[in-house]
């Protein structure tokens, strides 16, 4: 026959300790591209061959591992970071609720990878077969014989002797066993490949038509039309005749905190202010204060309104009074109102609040500065280069 | 019928294991008797620890003896002895519990009957948690063991004179019996020790912990011994790679097992969050708990993990005696991680003490002695099993 490229020779044995003596002498005998094949696994075979361990666990651990890593930081991604979701008061990255998923994908993806790479080594891709399988050899040693196969790749090969040899060591049937003839991927035909297209074709088609048609004939409809309530509608169901639900009595939202000093009388007692006056907080007490204080108690706090009379201008902040307040008391002012001032409860959020007490401090201490204020405003303009006087 | 060539010479261990095992449980038992003098709450809660420990060392052994009976399994027969000799501190464990019943009030929130008056669901719960059911269940479920150990083990040296094989097939019947009853029980230990610590938490899952690390524990004294005495030629040299495989693989099966039942139990209570389940383990994560939780993954079940993956490690005499060692000392920390963090529940205040060190101490000085006067007495492999020439035989 020509051109056809020799894969190996084979011999059958009628009993397992034929193949385990013909095992040890082909060993012996310095062959190395040898394999032996038996109706079921033969005691005894690994000692003698002393094949190598698989490599195939290496596959397995690498995918298993990279399939840990992928879904862990996929789940990070898409649910701590791209849209974060309150799911059970829990946080964003839940790492207990995200394992059972991290195990089920590692031991998908390492499973599939161990069946694919032993797909992948068994039949030598891109062949899809090995050239033993659907030989007379194979259906013997797949029921009754044992089977030993020399492969053309060993350095010693040569087809006679190695006939003569298997023969030699009791070998029946000896048959020679040739590689596949015609390896041509038939993926590339043009006829499968149109095929293919018509496939990707028509389900998408029927997909798209399925969804986006069929689903929303009547009886079905879009979410947009259907009949559903809105936010501010009388209601026919609820027996308070709101659309809207309320949260349950004593619901607090999140990051909020209740007023600390609800029902405290003397709040003049509380000093703590939770921010230290750095020169962010008080940028932001500044900002604030101009926004919400200054139309009545003047832009330096001194009551100088900027509302010409429209409403009864506020109170001066430098007095001796408002410097004795403390941190607590003017909280409570401005979270409560006094006198004609309302409450700003609504407008300011609590840390905007305590900064602005840290500012309002600082222009207290602008009205009546200390000698050693001046010391350290003068150092710091010699050193910003800016001396005015 | 012929005589089994196992190999098998009878031998004495050397003098200095017995002699370390005797020390250690002289030492061992004048430290405890100390604690108790100087602080019997802090000392039931050490002792408690130990005696969780001891219990699955014995108990998880006789299970393995059961195991391997239930399931006709061949490969372990040559190391059935060691799993017998370490379940020999079964019979004592109706003794050794007899301190702990007397220091119940320390141990055990809903002793307390003021606590009791004050909660509505602590007194529905009194209807199985009180002393004298309490007392004579646990009496009895130790008792039940003993019985199933004394005729295991009678059929079991029986044979080897006899090589009847009508025992065998009588243990197989008795362990049959066993394993249901095992689960059982070993569940209603650890509600009754453990569990009842915080008493409104409850988790159904607990007994089954405790299981999963016991039969680890004792997979491990298992590999422990089994390697050394091989190696050292006390067993029969028939014994194989093949076998030390198989032990190990059991030790990596149960590693995973453990951190499963422990996660689960875990990620349930954490989704749920409710108080009287979360309670539990904010006291396992309270100050410096927090680590020793921590450590807990790490030691109990990375570590041991990644060491017994690899197949080469497997096989490998000297990482097995390692990878014992290791696991018998994570167990224990396992054991100190679920009774110490509830002494906060009876209002005492924990921090490490030398306490905690006595009672080990003594329990591997028990061990030992024990294992000492048992390899004296029988054989270390049943020579007259029928299945022992096909477990020479065994391969992968």
């Amino acid at each position: 026959m020509p051109d056809k490229k020799l894969f190996g020779v084979t011999a059958l044995f009628d009993s397992p300790d034929g193949i385990l003596n013909a095992a040890k002498k082909i060993k012996e005998d310095g062959y190395k591209k040898y394999d032996f094949n038996t109706p079921y696994p033969i005691h005894g075979m690994d000692d003698v061959i002393s094949s190598k361990p698989s490599k195939l666990g290496y596959i397995t651990l690498f995918f298993g591992f990279s399939a840990a890593a992928f879904i862990l930081s996929f789940m990070w991604w898409t649910l701590a970071i791209s849209y974060p979701l309150v799911i059970g008061g829990k946080p964003y990255f839940p790492l207990p609720a995200f394992v059972p998923i991290t195990f089920e994908f590692t031991v998908l993806l390492a499973v599939l990878s161990t069946v694919f790479g032993m797909i992948a080594v068994a039949f030598n891709l891109p062949y899809n077969s090995h050239p033993l399988l659907d030989t007379e050899y194979m259906r013997n040693v797949t029921s009754d014989k044992y089977g030993a196969v020399i492969e053309a790749s060993d350095p010693q090969f040569e087809e006679n002797k190695v006939k003569e040899y298997l023969k030699s060591l009791g070998g029946k049937s000896i048959e020679l066993i040739y590689e596949p003839e015609e390896l041509k991927l038939k993926v590339f035909e043009p006829r499968f490949l149109v095929f293919l297209t018509i496939v990707a074709v028509l389900s998408s088609a029927v997909t798209y038509i399925s969804l986006n048609k069929l689903m929303y004939l009547p009886p079905f409809d879009f979410m947009l039309n259907q009949k559903k309530g809105s936010a501010q509608e009388e209601s026919s169901f609820f027996a308070d005749k709101h659309e809207m639900r309320k949260p349950p009595v004593g619901t607090v939202a999140r990051g909020f905190l209740p007023y600390e000093f609800l029902g405290v009388a003397d709040t003049n007692q509380f000093y703590g202010n939770p921010l230290l006056p750095t020169k962010k907080v008080l940028a932001l007490g500044q900002e604030k204060f101009l926004t919400f204080c200054s139309p009545c108690h003047g832009n330096y706090g001194d009551g100088s309104s900027r509302l010409m009379g429209q409403f009864p201008p506020g109170p001066t902040l430098h007095s001796a009074t408002v410097i004795g307040y403390s941190d607590g008391k003017i909280y409570n002012i401005i979270t409560n109102g006094q006198n004609v001032m309302p409450s700003y409860a609504y407008q300011i959020t609590r840390e905007q609040r305590w900064a602005i007490i840290n500012y309002i401090r600082v222009l207290q201490r602008s009205g009546n500065p200390k000698p050693s204020d001046f010391t350290a405003i003068n150092k710091t303009d010699k050193e910003s280069g800016n001396v005015q006087n | 019928m012929s005589k089994i060539e196992s190999g098998y010479i009878k031998r004495e261990l050397p003098k200095n294991i017995g002699n370390v095992g005797l020390v250690l449980l002289v030492v061992g038992i004048i430290l405890s008797i100390l604690a108790y003098l100087t602080d019997p709450a802090r000392a039931a809660f050490a002792y408690l620890t130990a005696f969780i420990f001891l219990i699955c060392v014995g108990l998880g052994s006789l299970f393995l003896v059961t195991l391997e009976y239930a399931a006709g399994a061949v490969w372990s027969v040559p190391f059935r002895r060691i799993s017998e000799f370490f379940a020999s501190s079964v019979p004592y464990f109706i003794l050794l519990v007899i301190p702990l019943f007397f220091s119940m009030h320390n141990l055990f929130t809903w002793m307390n009957p003021e606590v009791v008056a004050r909660d509505k669901v602590l007194q529905g719960r009194m209807v199985y948690l009180n002393v004298p059911f309490f007392v004579v269940r646990d009496t009895v479920i130790f008792l039940i063991w003993w019985l199933f150990y004394a005729l295991l083990i009678k059929n079991s040296r029986k044979q080897d004179i006899s090589a009847d094989q009508n025992l065998t097939s009588r243990n197989i019947k008795l362990s049959m019996a066993f394993i249901p009853i095992f689960a059982f029980t070993i569940s209603i230990i650890s509600f009754d020790w453990m569990m009842s610590m915080t008493p409104k938490w409850f988790s159904t899952i607990f007994g089954v912990y405790l299981f999963a690390g016991s039969t680890w524990v004792a997979l491990a004294v298992l590999t422990l011994v089994a390697v050394l005495l091989t190696e050292n030629g006390y067993l029969s040299p028939k014994v194989k790679r093949d076998h030390y495989y198989s032990l190990g693989t059991l030790m990596l099966a149960f590693t995973v097992f453990w951190a499963y039942i422990a996660f689960a139990q875990y990620m349930l209570q954490w989704y749920g969050n409710l108080p009287e389940e979360i309670i539990y383990f904010i006291h396992r994560w309270a100050g410096g708990w927090k680590y020793v939780s921590l450590t807990l993954v790490i030691v109990h079940f990375i570590v041991p993990f990644l060491i017994l993956l690899p197949r080469s490690s497997k096989t490998n005499p000297k990482i097995l005696v390692f990878v014992s060692i290791w696991i018998i000392a994570a167990q224990y920390l396992d054991s100190y991680w679920l009774v110490m963090p509830d002494m906060v529940n009876n209002g005492f205040i924990y921090s490490f003490s030398w306490i905690d060190i006595s009672f080990p101490i003594a329990v591997v000085g028990l061990v030992i002695v024990l294992f000492n006067s048992m390899v004296k007495k029988y054989n270390l492999i049943p020579l007259g099993d029928p299945k022992l020439q096909r477990s020479f035989d065994f391969q992968l």
